[in-house]
């Protein structure tokens, strides 16, 4: 049986369950609605609960270990010396057999043919059982349930404990998701660490990683310095931050305290276009428009600017930004309570003189929050700087010249054919691993401060 | 201390001496403040004309009209021409015929006729097998047909053909732009709709290329993010506004929510190549992961609006339904969450907006793999619209700079769709307690 | 307006009026109020107030809350420009000019005339910042010296140099809410105004620095002008020279403080001294 058709049919069986444990109920209360404990449909609940839920929760484990399972019984059945081939290779040969069980390939040998219709048979058999024991789960659960609905059974608080499970349950979504990302970059880097030295990736000034493919050498002779990506990263988010800071936070000033309520209105929701749009677009645009408009620019300087520079990826990336600073900025200098702004114009201030000297220092945590989130997205950022920046891993500050970002070599070690047990991959996760610990820290800090300063105005 | 009128008069005398200067400063500060704002606008404008004048060209291709003689001979050589036949038969032979045929005073040598053979796509000859196997009563028979032009060619109609650059560095070579001088001359060009991209899955070729692939695995990813994500982003905004009690295992749930906010998307595709394709073996490039590694980057936006919008329905209302012995889950489901509806539908469409944006953690998953084929369900190999987009950025051939541009107003255009349902939303339904 | 019965008509207020309100002229005016009007919106706050203010006197505004003498208080240095919406017509004269004028910068105008809040307002810096603010904005202080200088002097008429000497470099949010209030007049008279205006400015202060403060009023009267909003009857009494009842955005009465507690002209001016509204 299909898997669509089987949830299918639980959820029919559900729908079932419910008008018998319903009918149950009211033939229990003999017609008289207050003498049961909960109403009717709590009863119909309770029993298509206990008879989808479980069924349900058997499928989702079946999904989950059901393909890792089959896989290892057919791994056993290999002929020993296919099945002792090393991981990569054997991963490979995984692949093949399960193209062959699609039907995208025809079997290259016997062997695999044979592995291929051994993993068909499971599988069927595997559909089979779980159809089976699927759908008597349900109806068992069903069975007991109905059994159970009697005048003064709690069906209510029972339905009701079920639906706070799933609230408990999906909020812990967000642990686990947090947990899965420090265990997947963290075991991953562990592996690479253990086949390249963290100081050598910590502080090493050469960055080379396909030289330890063709050279087939593993960690030896592939260079995994991760310094000059570093720098690079730096470089383009301090550009980024350079032009996203004054423009974001002038933008702001000018739109909490000069701009008339018409151009607010206007201006205000059209700077925040600039954060809806996908950076894949700001990609484009930059390496389309900008970096060939800053080499031409150069050129007619006489200055040599590479074509992808991180000039042109740091300035488009600093425009995306704007609105991050300016929107935060915003709400903090409108949160400035207007007393203080009153203490300095009695003082015979300027507007401007006001705003350097009270409303800017006044919001300043806010601000200065909202910026660490804004270089924590410029470190984060990749489509821009992929399509943008270049994948040469130069030591430099020239912001006229190349470089290349940890963002940019987690994409480009990752995307294409890849062996999962090389220092290729896994130096990925050891950079995923960094980045993730450091705007890890900008976001903590950055929300700390600006929760605080919350506290202080509300 | 010197008597207070003289103070007061040396003071206002300072006073007045630095107002010019102060007055000035203040004007010049204002200055800046809206010459940022106007540079931010101007970039955008900038960047939406680039790419609107760019786009405008992709949704026309040139076509080239050919009679064609639909040569028995030449289709059907044994004289059955079932549909296995017709299917398999020697197309490109048919146009190279019908090609030479437009310069029968012209005797060209094997290397000519592949540049003229050239300025047809190489999916003419598909286009000429649709005509016959939809109607075979051509056979035999010679028709003027109009097929796809060659990107290049395409090109040469919309005038971006550069004839002052030399001929080894130009695509069209100066005996091709004689030909489509003399084809043009004759009304053979014509630019038409380009349905193409619009039903087409991706190619290598620019003028085969459609965004229909990308446009479905699109659909199909934020169909599962949406499925997942909608449910699960209530439930958790519910129970930690209305059920949490307040300890510090809730607080590390809220900051953990405001830090996933924040995490970098790719990030979530590592997490995804990790856990979901490496550890539980899901398919690689299918919607499902891509799905799922959206949903847990979408979760964190669709919990932090609806916690504010179930924020905004005043206590009095739960104590209402409280008080006359509602239980408290009653109270939130009858009463509370419809009434915070509105503005969680807001805050789950913002979300989707961006899922649909999102390409960094998909490229992780494997969804930037080149796909013909239009995906036909969430387990098949698929890509999404803003991978596409970053695909056809990367290719080389001039071509797909046009139908980059317009794929990207498709995007846009979508995610203005969104954004002004969630903005007609919250002006609809919002009200003030 | 729980006495809805005593409004009487425009007319016939306007001839009452005459008849009650007492001198409204002051021998040596610092400020001329002509006919003055504010509008907020389409709300009427304040109806044709003509009012002096003299020379080194304390001058308190008196009356029901709302009934628009903070909003007088803020035409007096264009405080109410910062609200959108206000709009101030008649004269305002000042040294024989009219502080509304085009050609009138409110910078010096505000530097002329001082502004202490309701509620303490330090900036967000340090004390010593605090004080030095204003003569820093102005270009009082030539040298850091002469800076000090000021902030010394002007913490030391402001009564708090004892207490705050040894934390110039605290920030100015540390001191208690009195400390606090005392820091802004010191901030106040930092650049040498002629006249402070002071909008109840012990409303959240404790008995005794509300003393402290009324103490410091008094001493600055010798060289400063003075028009101090307050709620409090006794303060008004302690405090000014003359008193100005304001009632519904009117002047209802002014005069010398004694006269207006013992022996007020207009009804309503005694049925507020004697505690029947307020």
């Amino acid at each position: 049986m299909q898997k669509s058709t089987l949830v299918f049919l639980l959820l029919l069986l559900s729908a079932l369950a419910f008008q018998v444990g319903r009918q149950k109920s009211l033939k229990a209360a003999t017609g008289q609605v207050k003498n049961l404990h909960s109403l009717p449909v709590y009863y119909g609940y309770y029993t298509a609960l206990w008879c989808g839920l479980p069924a349900l929760l058997l499928l989702l484990l079946w999904l989950l270990f059901e393909t890792p399972l089959i896989t290892q019984m057919v791994i056993a059945d290999l002929p020993p010396e296919l099945a002792s081939l090393p991981g990569d290779r054997l991963s490979l040969l995984i692949n093949d057999i399960r193209n062959v069980v699609s039907g995208h390939i025809a079997a290259s040998e016997p062997a695999i043919q044979l592995a291929a219709d051994r993993y068909r048979e499971l599988k069927g058999l595997s559909d089979l059982i779980l159809s089976l024991l699927a759908v008597s789960l349900a109806v068992a659960g069903a069975a007991w349930a109905r059994q159970r609905v009697v005048c003064g059974f709690r069906a209510r608080n029972r339905v009701e404990s079920t639906v706070m499970g799933f609230l408990i349950g999906s909020s812990l979504v967000a642990i686990l998701t947090t947990i899965g990302i420090v265990l997947s970059v963290l075991f991953e880097s562990i592996r690479f660490f253990q086949l390249v030295p963290i100081g050598d990736f910590l502080f090493g000034l050469d960055w080379s990683p396909q030289v330890a493919i063709r050279a087939d050498q593993v960690g030896s002779s592939g260079a995994f310095g991760a310094i000059p990506l570093f720098t690079g990263t730096l470089l383009i988010a301090l550009i980024a931050m350079s032009v996203a800071v004054p423009i974001g936070l002038m933008s702001a000033i000018y739109l909490a305290e000069y701009a008339s309520r018409k151009f607010r209105a206007v201006a205000k929701p059209l700077l925040e276009i600039l954060a809806g749009i996908p950076t894949v677009v700001y990609g484009f645009f930059a390496a389309l428009t900008v970096a060939p408009f800053i080499r031409d620019v150069g050129a007619d300087f006489g200055l040599s600017v590479s074509s992808e520079s991180a000039l042109a990826a740091g300035l488009v990336m600093g425009i995306m930004i704007i609105p991050f600073v300016s929107s935060l900025s915003d709400d903090f200098i409108n949160a400035v309570p207007q007393s203080l702004r009153d203490g300095a114009y009695a003082l015979g201030a300027t507007q401007s003189e006001t705003i350097r000297k009270v409303v800017i220092p006044a919001a300043l945590p806010g601000i200065v929050g909202g910026i660490l989130l804004g270089v924590s997205r410029a470190i984060g950022e990749t489509m821009i700087v992929v399509m943008a920046a270049g994948l040469s891993a130069n030591l430099t500050f020239n912001p006229l010249s190349a470089v290349t970002t940890v963002t940019t070599q987690i994409v480009t070690l990752l995307v294409g054919d890849q062996e999962f047990d090389s220092p290729k991959t896994l130096a990925a996760f050891a950079l995923g691993l960094i980045l993730f610990l450091v705007t890890l820290a900008l976001n903590v800090l950055a929300l700390h401060i600006v929760r605080k300063y919350r506290e202080q105005y509300e | 201390m010197s008597k207070p009128n003289e103070r007061i008069r040396r003071t206002h005398e300072k006073v007045m001496a630095g107002l010019a200067r102060r007055r000035a400063a203040e004007s010049r500060f204002r200055l800046y403040g809206l010459a940022s704002i106007a540079g931010g606008l101007c970039f955008l404008f900038i960047m939406f004309g680039s790419i609107i004048h760019h786009a405008g060209a992709a949704f026309q291709q040139t076509f080239m009209a050919l009679d064609v003689q639909f040569d028995q001979q030449l289709l059907a050589p044994d004289g059955k021409w079932d549909d296995e036949v017709l299917q398999a038969a020697d197309y490109g032979a048919l146009l190279k015929q019908s090609l030479a045929a437009l310069f029968p005073d012209e005797t060209l040598d094997r290397q000519q006729k592949r540049a003229l053979s050239a300025l047809l796509s190489s999916g003419a000859g598909y286009e000429l097998r649709n005509i016959l196997v939809a109607d075979r009563e051509l056979l035999g028979t010679t028709q003027r047909v109009w097929l796809p032009a060659s990107d290049d060619v395409d090109l040469y109609a919309k005038g971006q053909i550069d004839r002052t650059i030399q001929e080894s560095e130009r695509r069209l070579n100066d005996q091709q732009l004689g030909w489509l001088d003399k084809i043009q001359a004759q009304g053979r060009l014509q630019k038409r709709f380009n349905r193409t991209f619009f039903t087409a899955g991706d190619s290598r070729e620019p003028e085969l290329a459609g965004i229909r692939g990308a446009m479905t695995g699109s659909m199909l990813t934020l169909l599962v993010t949406l499925l997942l994500s909608l449910p699960i982003g209530i439930a958790t905004a519910v129970y930690l506004e209305e059920f949490a009690p307040r300890n510090r295992w809730t607080d590390i749930i809220e900051v953990n929510i405001n830090n996933l906010a924040a995490v970098p998307s790719i990030v979530f595709g590592l997490l995804g190549l990790a856990v979901f394709i490496n550890f539980f073996g899901l398919t690689r490039s299918s919607p499902l992961v891509g799905g799922i590694v959206l949903t847990l980057m979408t979760l964190p936006v669709i919990i932090i609006a609806g916690r504010s919008a179930l924020k905004s329905v005043p206590p009095s209302i739960r104590e209402a339904a409280l008080g006359i012995g509602a239980s408290q889950m009653q109270t939130v489901f009858h009463h509370v969450l419809p009434l915070a509806m509105p503005g969680m539908m807001t805050g789950a469409i913002i979300g989707m907006a961006r899922a649909l944006g999102e390409s960094a953690p998909l490229l992780m998953v494997g969804m930037v793999a080149f796909i013909v084929d239009i995906p036909g369900g969430i387990t098949e190999p698929a890509t999404v619209l803003p991978v596409q987009i970053y695909l056809w950025a990367d290719s080389p051939e001039r071509g797909f700079v046009e139908r980059t541009s317009a794929a990207i107003l498709v995007l846009l255009a979508f995610l203005i769709v969104m954004n002004g349902t969630a903005v007609y939303l919250r002006k609809r339904f919002e009200r003030r307690w | 307006m729980r006495n809805p019965e005593k409004q009487p008509s425009t007319a016939a207020f306007s001839r009452e009026h005459a008849a009650t309100v007492g001198e409204v002229h002051a021998p040596r005016a610092r400020i001329q109020c002509r006919t003055v009007d504010v509008h907020y919106g389409e709300k009427h706050a304040i109806h044709d107030v003509n009012l002096d203010i003299g020379h080194n006197e304390v001058i308190a505004l008196i009356g029901p809350s709302g009934c628009g003498k903070s909003t007088f208080l803020r035409c007096l240095n264009r405080m109410n420009d910062t609200i959108v919406g206000c709009r101030v017509t008649g004269e305002i004269l000042m040294d024989g000019q009219n502080i509304y004028d085009e050609s009138m910068d409110v910078v010096p105008l505000r530097a002329q005339v001082g502004m202490v809040f309701q509620k303490p307002n330090p900036i967000p810096k340090s004390i010593f910042e605090n004080v030095a603010y204003g003569p820093r904005i102005h270009g009082l202080a030539g040298s850091k010296l002469e800076l000090e200088e000021i902030v010394e002097t002007s913490l030391r008429r402001a009564g708090l140099w004892d207490e705050v000497k040894d934390q110039l470099l605290h920030p100015g949010t540390s001191l208690s809410g009195g400390q606090q209030q005392r820091l802004c007049i010191a901030r106040t008279i930092a650049v040498n105004p002629e006249v402070i205006l002071m909008d109840e400015p012990c409303s959240a202060l404790d008995p005794i620095a509300t003393a402290k403060i009324e103490q410091l009023i008094d001493e600055l009267r010798e060289d400063y002008t003075i028009a101090i909003v307050t709620h409090s009857m006794q303060q008004a009494a302690r405090v000014s020279q003359r008193t100005a009842y304001f009632h519904l955005g009117r002047l209802i009465e002014v005069g010398d403080t004694a006269q207006i507690f013992t022996n007020p002209r207009h009804q309503l001016t005694e049925d507020y001294i004697t505690g029947r509204f307020g």
